[in-house]
């Protein structure tokens, strides 16, 4: 291979990387104005994801729904769609998970893939109208999936106060039953299998891409919607389709967080232990270059961020939510393409 | 003239709309024993921020920037502003310190559309990313309070009383301001410019307008509207600021935008309808016997239903500038 082939094909993780760098140096400047050290945090953060071997387990343990959120977020952008629902149809897909799995008594280990299952089918069912919307009335999907985010927040709430409630707890659902829950991979870590369905469905969505017809043509009205059409697509129901594995993703998400992540096993009554992680993943997903397996590795650092930001917080007083700041601004560098423009115009002289 | 013959093109539907809203309202009003002057001063303090975020949107638009980030436009600012009100001890100064937070994103936000070539809408999403950890990291770094500051009393922007009730000043610049924005995009040369930007970059440089400068402006302008309804948020209306009292307006001003067909005084109908459908979501939720049967929670998603609801009824007519979004470069 020729030396140009191989930067041509590193340029996506060199770009994904320097605008990580990009938004760590900015997160550093906007610790300054209020006397915080930005070396003393990130220092703190960095060896908080990754010092220890539970450390790392639970940087996993953090990256597992954002991995899913972001394919919701990924396949959208394959089919030409700007997706940002997958923050309600998760709160719906906890929900759903927490229902079967909280109430209805079922033969442990099938109990799991009854609760994980449905979760993913509610979290479909909230993508429908979106992409209904869509395709009958040519509705934006970036206002119908946020109006639908917000209806999702105040449904999941209800629901979980009026039905799921627990006795004497009314802060959070009842417990997903023992039967029902993730096997713990090791001891005293948050990290279940969990994980290793998500990274499954991640490698899933990759196969379903690039490896089938019904997936080619997905990313065919995505590239080139006319030439789709020319071909015989039919562009609605493809991305009706784009719409309902999004949302099959974000439900799979919710249930990661509630079936699937101790010590708590049920959802908050404030959606506390789900709220923004859909909408981490549409980072998530621009970091891993909108690719399922790049956002299995864009997920684990992000998770990193995330773990590591409360020893920020705890070692430096940098508030954790920093993070989610800069990920704002890795968002806005990877938008323009200018940046590597100039960057290219500077190695040259 | 285009534009008040397609109104007129349209009266039948508006018509149709208002009436059906204040049927509703007149239902409500007399189901639930309520003040109808409470419940426009409700919608007219729901439709200022609305109005300004889709005002400034529509210029911005109408040349051929789209800035999905408004949501975190809002948020940031309301949280400056009240950082600004509580630095010079005036709730008027922090209106024009959120103002002029909101410029400096909506300037730095043209320049990475502009000069950057940025995917407008991935960009735009930046923005209410940032804005969704920014806040409450400001919110810690500041005041160290979680979530949630509630500022002294003093510092909120006082109504003024009137034949409408008490309406807040910031209320009536809205109202001046869409009208100078129609004036600006319709009668004047710069307007003409900024149209022609949007529809026609390539014939417009040729004739010597500066696409660049133009597109800057706008955006500068549309985050400085945008601005000065963040600050409103918290010193026009809620006395407080938490990490998500936006609540979606930014979406809500950006469907605004699209059921105005970018047309400023259709927005400010449009943020009307939606403020109205806020303000009796609140004005019913407190009402006794209402609050017992239908659950807070519902009422809370009114606002929400009615924006899908517009939007569903008039997409489709729309047409939008022929450039909108795309940067353009000089060939």
């Amino acid at each position: 291979m020729k030396p140009f082939e191989i930067t041509a094909r590193a340029r996506p993780l060199v770009e994904s990387l320097v605008t990580i760098l990009i938004g760590l140096i900015a997160g550093a400047l906007l610790m300054m104005p209020f006397g915080y050290e930005p070396l003393k945090a990130y220092q703190a953060l960095f060896k908080g994801a990754f010092g220890t071997v539970p450390d790392i387990l639970e940087t996993l343990a953090f990256a597992t729904p954002l991995m899913l959120t972001a394919v919701t977020f990924a396949i959208g952008v394959k089919t030409g769609l700007f997706n940002i629902g997958a923050e309600g149809q998760m709160y719906l897909g906890a929900i759903g998970a927490i229902a079967i799995a909280g109430r209805i008594p079922l033969p442990p280990g099938i109990h799991v893939v009854v609760a994980t299952v449905f979760a993913m089918l509610v979290g479909a069912l909230w993508a429908l109208p979106s992409a209904l919307l869509k395709v009958w009335r040519g509705v934006h999907e970036v206002i119908s999936t946020i109006m639908f985010n917000w209806i999702a927040t105040h449904l999941s709430m209800y629901l979980a106060i009026y039905y799921l409630a627990q006795p004497g707890r009314a802060e959070r659902t009842v417990p997903a039953l023992p039967g029902a829950r993730y096997p713990v991979l090791a001891e005293g870590a948050t990290l279940t299998a969990a994980i290793l369905v998500a990274v499954a469905f991640c490698i899933g969505v990759y196969f379903y891409l690039w490896g089938t017809k019904a997936g080619y043509e997905l990313r065919l009205v995505g590239e080139n919607p006319d030439a789709a059409r020319y071909a015989g697509v039919s562009i609605r129901r493809t991305l009706v389709l784009s719409f309902v594995i999004g949302g099959l993703a974000a439900g799979l998400a919710g249930a990661s967080q509630v079936i699937g992540r101790p010590p708590a096993w049920s959802l908050y009554a404030t959606l506390g232990n789900v709220v923004t992680l859909g909408f981490d993943g549409i980072g998530v997903a621009l970091i891993g270059r909108n690719h399922p397996i790049g956002g299995i590795f864009a997920a684990i650092l992000y998770g990193a961020l995330q773990h590591g930001g409360r020893f920020m917080e705890y070692h430096a007083g940098v508030s954790s939510e920093l993070v989610r700041a800069i990920n704002g601004l890795i968002v806005v560098a990877l938008a323009v393409p200018e940046i590597w423009a100039i960057i290219r115009r500077r190695l040259k002289r | 003239m285009r534009f008040f013959s397609r109104l007129r093109g349209q009266k039948a539907f508006w018509l149709f709309v208002v009436l059906f809203l204040i049927a509703l309202a007149v239902y409500g009003i007399e189901q639930a024993n309520l003040k109808p002057i409470s419940l426009l001063e409700a919608a007219l303090l729901a439709m200022t921020p609305l109005a300004l975020t889709a005002v400034g949107e529509c210029v911005n638009e109408k040349a051929g920037v789209i800035n999905i980030g408004l949501e975190g436009i809002l948020l940031i600012t309301a949280v400056v502003s009240v950082w600004g009100a509580e630095l010079f001890e005036n709730g008027v100064m922090g209106l024009l310190v959120g103002m002029l937070g909101g410029a400096l994103i909506g300037f730095l936000f043209g320049l990475v559309s502009v000069y950057g070539r940025a995917n407008q809408v991935v960009a735009g999403m930046g923005i209410n990313l940032f804005a969704l950890g920014f806040v409450p990291y400001l919110l810690m770094s500041i005041w160290a309070f979680p979530g949630i500051y509630v500022f002294p009393r003093k510092l909120m922007v006082p109504p003024i009383f009137t034949f409408f009730g008490r309406l807040s000043p910031v209320t009536i610049a809205t109202l001046a301001m869409v009208f100078l924005a129609h004036i600006l995009l319709h009668k004047t040369v710069l307007g003409f410019r900024i149209r022609a930007a949007g529809e026609e970059p390539e014939a417009a440089d040729v004739a010597g307008v500066r696409i660049d400068w133009i597109r800057i402006f706008t955006a500068t302008l549309g985050g400085a509207l945008c601005g000065l309804g963040g600050a409103f948020l918290p010193l026009g209306w809620f006395g407080g600021i938490t990490k998500e009292m936006t609540a979606g307006r930014g979406f809500i001003a950006l469907a605004c935008v699209v059921f105005a067909g970018l047309e400023p005084l259709l927005a400010l109908v449009a943020a009307f309808i939606f403020g109205f459908a806020e303000g009796f979501a609140y004005a019913v939720a407190v009402t006794p016997g209402v609050k017992e049967v239908i659950p807070f929670y519902f009422v809370n998603m009114l606002p929400y239903i009615t924006t899908l609801l517009m939007v569903m009824l008039v997409i489709g007519r729309r047409r939008f500038p022929a450039a909108s979004g795309r940067p353009y470069t000089r060939e």
